[in-house]
Parts: C-alpha cells; structure tokens; sequence
C-alpha cells in the first residue's frame, strides 16, 4: 500500500504527496457514495414490497345502512380490516360529549368536530394505545367512567365522543372518512 | 492451554481431508482438548442445553413447516390437521410449542448465571452482548411463531405488539403500516412472520456459533471468576464437560418431555385455540411467560413511548452491563453485599413476571412500577456504585489452590478452618 499511496515520481502522479492524496481521497469518497446509492437503490425495491400492495389499497368503501339502528344502539362494522364503530347516541350522551370542557382533555377536540350529524358518531374502534378492540358496543359491555367505550387490554376509557379521557391511550379514536349519501345511509372510505 | 499440540489422527481419509480443510483440528482444538476450568458447576452446563434446544426447535419446526399454511383462511385448521391427522403431528406441535418454553428457561438461567458469577465483565464484553442478541433475536422469532397458529392470542398479540411501534412519534405509523402490509394485522402480516420465523433461527444459530467462538477466546468463567493459571486449573473439554453436561441435558429433558407428555398445554393460553377474530378483543391479552416482566415494564409506564422505550431499554441495559458494574471481581461469592442484591433482582424479575400476567389496574400496577423502577434501579445506580463501595473477600491466588491445600494437608488441621464458601 506504501507504494500505490506515494508512487515514485512518474507521470501524473509527479505532484506533491499531499495533493495526490486528497485526488484519491476524493475518489474513495465518490466511490464509496456512488456505491452506497446504488446499494439503497437496490434495497428499496425489497423494502417497499413489504407495504400494503395495490389490491390491499383499493380503497373498498362500504355502504352502510342506518335505518334499523335504533336510539341507544351501536352496531360495529368492518373497513379496511378494522371495526367500525356506528353508534346512534341519545340526547343525554350528545349533552355530555358536548358539555366537556376542552381544556381537561387530553386529546382536545370539540363534539361537533368529530361528528357530522350528532345523533351518529362514527369511530374506528381501534384503541390508540396498542390496537385492541374496546368494549361498549353491546347493551352489557362495560363502557368506561364516562360513558362511552372501555379497553380491557390496558384500561383506556373514552367519553361518548370516542374521546380519550383516562388511561394509557394517546389519543382519540380515530374518526374515519365518510360521508352521508342519504338521512339512514352513509359511505365509509 | 499450552499442551494444546495438533493431533495425529489415524484415519487416512480424515488425515486427507484435514490437511486440506483443517475441520478435524479444529473440532479436536474446541470441543476435545479446551481446556476448562476444573471447578465449573451444574450451571454451566446450562450454555450446551440451550444449544440442544435450538437444534431440536430447527428440527420440528422444519417437519412442521412442510404441513403448516400461512394464510389466514386455513392456517388455524392447518395447525389442527397437524394435531389430528399428521402423524405424530401432535408430538411434533407439542415438543416444538414447549420447546419454546424450554429454550426460554435454558437460557434465563443462563442469563443468571452469568449475571452471578461476572461472567460479563472483562474480557469477555463481546461474548456478553453477543448473548444480548441471541436474547433478542429468540424473542423475535418466538413471538413470531406464536402467531402462526392464528388463534385469538396470536392474532392480538400480534396486533399489541406491532403496535408498539406506533408510539415513535412520525415514523411511527408508517413502520407499523409496513409491518403489516396493510392497515391491520392481516395475511400479509401473517405471510411475513411465516418467512421471517423460518428465516431467523438460522440468524441466532450464526450468532450462536459468534458466541461460542468469541467464548471459545477468552475461556470460561468459573464460579471463583479468577483466571486459569494453567493446566493445573483446567480439564479437557471432552470426556470431563461432555459427560457432565450430556447428563444434565438429559435431566433437563424428562424436565421437557414431563410438559410435552403430561401437561403439554400448561404454558399456552385457552385462548389461542379460538379462531383470530379481528372484530373481539379477548378480555385479558397476555403474552407467553417469558415476556411477561418486558410486558409488565411496558405497562407500568403511564406513557405509552415511555412504556415502550422502558420496555427496550430493559434489554439495552443488560448490553451495557459490563460497562455499568465497576466492580473488578467477577464472582458473587467475594462480592457480599451484591450477592444479596443479586438475588432481590432475581425475585424481582419473578415479581415483575407475576405482575405482568396480572390485569394493570390497582395493587398490580403498584407492583409493576415499584419492581420497574427497582429494575432500572439496580443497573443503573446500584451496580456503579457497588463496585466503588463494597469491599469484596480476598480472593484465592487460583482455581485448584483451595482444593489442593485442603486435601493436602489434612494432618495439619483442614477442619480447623472450613473453606469460607458461601
């Protein structure tokens, strides 16, 4: 190596030791970088296969009918692989969701932000901690302090607005896309 | 280690063979003449156990892999047909489920073997966090392969788990989207673990074979923690350390075929053979044993990055281990006041597993972060400190000295004073 890094004074490489050396340093560099590219580049295309394929993302949007969801029921839906949480709240409920001053929560949004008619809160129910599916949709699940939904993996509750409010969970749940396509049906995605 | 000349062997073909691939010295060098140090216990044989476990799990779970699904649609009754139809499909699924188990224990004892006896410190550093990713990487493909089977345990464990990843802040939902290959745990989710379960025990094997080399450096530790001086100290690998730990592998196997044989489901959960069912959470969500003390850390923080950062870092620190015990003696028996916090960290790790298989409300949540905090605690504080403050016994001056000035001067009064062993 001795004799590659300072060649005997033939040629181009004549000039003093110091600059030979930053050429070849330049050189080892731009190497090293052109090679570390084209190594990513290669490597993403096995990277990225591992997220969702098309047939996966084709958003399958779903109708869903809201006729026969009485007052006070909830009915759970399935989109994307998620449960949907379709819940027809009483007026007491709409009271306490809205009553809630925003500034105790943790997650702070306001009732009429996550809903478009208030008599339907649509949610995906996924709690936001680790992705188990709180209870509170059947008549005899227990559905937390506030009313709303209870998750039994690590004790997270949310309010009548899908709000968290106590326990481990950062956030909210999550309020899907949708849109109403008629007063008793709606499209989720 | 001087007397370690090449061997003549007498088989011409062998002769042939190693004078062009030298396998044979090799394997007469490592695992005929190592030198060992005389005065090992029981305990170590606990390094060649774990090592027959990892064969076994590569040898079922291969047969089991040429019957097993990866599809969400048939891969729970693909492990049923492995249980009723398959021949020995059952023995085979049972010893490779509770092979899991026994590999866990194999290597927490261990683990705490080596935690007792310094077995970390200097200089085998390398040879300990080595031991760090084969930890590691037995968790990975562990919590993988609990998944296959597709029952609800698999199926919510799964979903708990990826969703760890969730907590980083920015990156995270995107990495928990790539995991899945979807926006929940799905087939592709399913199909992935499958190719990874496969591939990962062949990484922990290459780290076992790292492992053992870089043992195969510095030399075993021994219950004094001092150096062999010599061959005086030491006795050759084979036939001494094979028969030992050939016996105790084989109690160490009734011990495995009692669970596979009388109580094969006693460490599962009733749970998993519920078909997974995206739609139901089970009620109480809990991992196999093994991860229960990681689970209770992760839930004793009320913040879930915290929680998932201290759950890490309960691993991370074991890596950083040589570096946090100032303390130059390696073995607990000269170290009087860290053997008894050795064995509070032991029962707190016992703790911590109790508390994690319990629901994280009330008195269980205390537990959990009284026995986190006590965890961090000891490696973190406890241990630089203790090696500044504690005043450790004298040491012997080597490994036969006390037997051999025990046995050899009986006349002069050995019972006058009994060995100060603890």
């Amino acid at each position: 190596m001795a004799q590659t890094t300072h060649p005997p004074g033939t040629g181009g490489h004549a000039a003093s030791g110091g600059e030979g050396a930053s050429r070849r340093d330049f050189l080892y560099l731009a190497t090293g970088a052109v090679g570390a590219i084209g190594v990513a580049s290669a490597v993403w295309p096995f990277i990225d296969s591992m997220n969702p394929a098309a047939d996966t993302l084709a958003l399958a949007s779903i109708d869903v009918d809201l006729a026969p969801v009485q007052e006070g029921q909830a009915i759970t839906v399935t989109w994307r692989g998620k449960p949907v949480f379709v819940r027809h709240r009483t007026a007491k409920e709409i009271e306490e969701a809205r009553t809630v001053n925003l500034g105790d929560l943790r997650d702070p949004a306001a009732d009429d932000a996550r809903v478009k008619k208030p008599e339907w809160l649509i949610v995906v129910g996924i709690c936001t901690h680790l992705g188990c599916v709180p209870l509170g949709q059947k008549p005899t699940d227990p559905r937390g302090d506030y009313d709303g939904w209870f998750c039994p993996c690590h004790g997270s509750h949310y309010d009548t607005a899908g709000r968290i409010r106590k326990g481990p969970a950062p956030a909210n749940l999550v309020v899907p896309q949708y849109a109403f396509t008629s007063d008793t049906a709606v499209r989720l995605g | 280690m001087a007397q370690a000349h090449a061997p003549q062997f007498k088989n011409p073909v062998v002769k042939w063979i190693d004078s062009r691939l030298p396998i044979f010295t090799m394997l007469d060098h490592e695992y005929n003449q190592y030198p060992m140090p005389r005065n090992v216990n029981y305990l170590w044989a606990f390094g060649a156990i774990a090592g027959i476990m990892l064969v076994i799990m590569i040898a079922t779970g291969l047969v089991l892999a040429m019957q097993y699904a990866a599809n969400t649609h048939i891969a729970f009754e693909s492990v049923e047909r492995i249980m009723r139809d398959v021949n020995y499909g059952w023995l085979l699924r049972y010893v490779h489920a509770n092979g899991a188990s026994m590999f866990f224990i194999a290597v927490y004892i261990h683990m705490f073997r080596g935690l007792y006896y310094g077995s970390y410190k200097a200089p085998r550093e390398i040879l300990w966090i080595l031991g760090v990713f084969i930890l590691l990487a037995m968790m990975a493909t562990a919590f993988m392969g609990y998944v296959l089977p597709w029952g609800q345990m698999s199926f919510w464990g799964a979903t708990v788990i990826t969703n760890l990843f969730s907590a980083f802040p920015l990156v995270g939902d995107p990495i928990v989207t790539w995991l899945w290959g979807g926006f929940s745990v799905d087939n592709p989710t399913l199909n992935r673990f499958f190719a990874l379960h496969f591939l990962l025990p062949f990484v922990l094997l290459g780290l076992v074979v790292l492992h053992t080399a870089a043992l195969h450096v510095s030399g075993s530790n021994n219950p004094l923690g001092i150096d062999a001086k010599g061959p005086q100290d030491t006795v050759p690998f084979n036939p001494y350390v094979t028969v030992k730990d050939g016996f105790a592998v084989v109690v160490f196997l009734i011990f495995y075929a009692g669970f596979v044989f009388f109580a094969p489901n006693y460490l599962g959960h009733p749970d998993n053979y519920i078909p997974a069912n995206p739609l139901v959470t089970p009620a109480h969500i809990v991992p196999e044993w093994y991860f229960l003390p990681f689970y209770a850390i992760l839930r004793a923080i009320p913040d879930k990055l915290g929680g998932v950062l201290a759950m890490f870092g309960a691993i991370a620190v074991l890596a950083a281990l040589p570096w946090l015990d100032t303390s130059k003696v390696r073995s607990c028996k000269f170290r009087p006041i860290y053997r008894q916090f050795f064995w509070i960290l032991a029962i707190d790790a016992l703790v911590l597993g109790y508390a994690g298989a319990m629901p994280a409300e009330g008195v269980w949540l205390l537990v959990a972060r009284i026995g986190t905090a006590y965890y961090f605690f000891h490696f973190l504080i406890l241990l630089p400190l203790l090696g500044k403050l504690e005043r450790p016994l004298p040491l012997p001056a080597s490994i036969c000295e006390p037997v051999l000035k025990g046995g050899g001067r009986v006349a002069a009064g050995a019972h006058a004073k009994p060995m100060e062993k603890a």
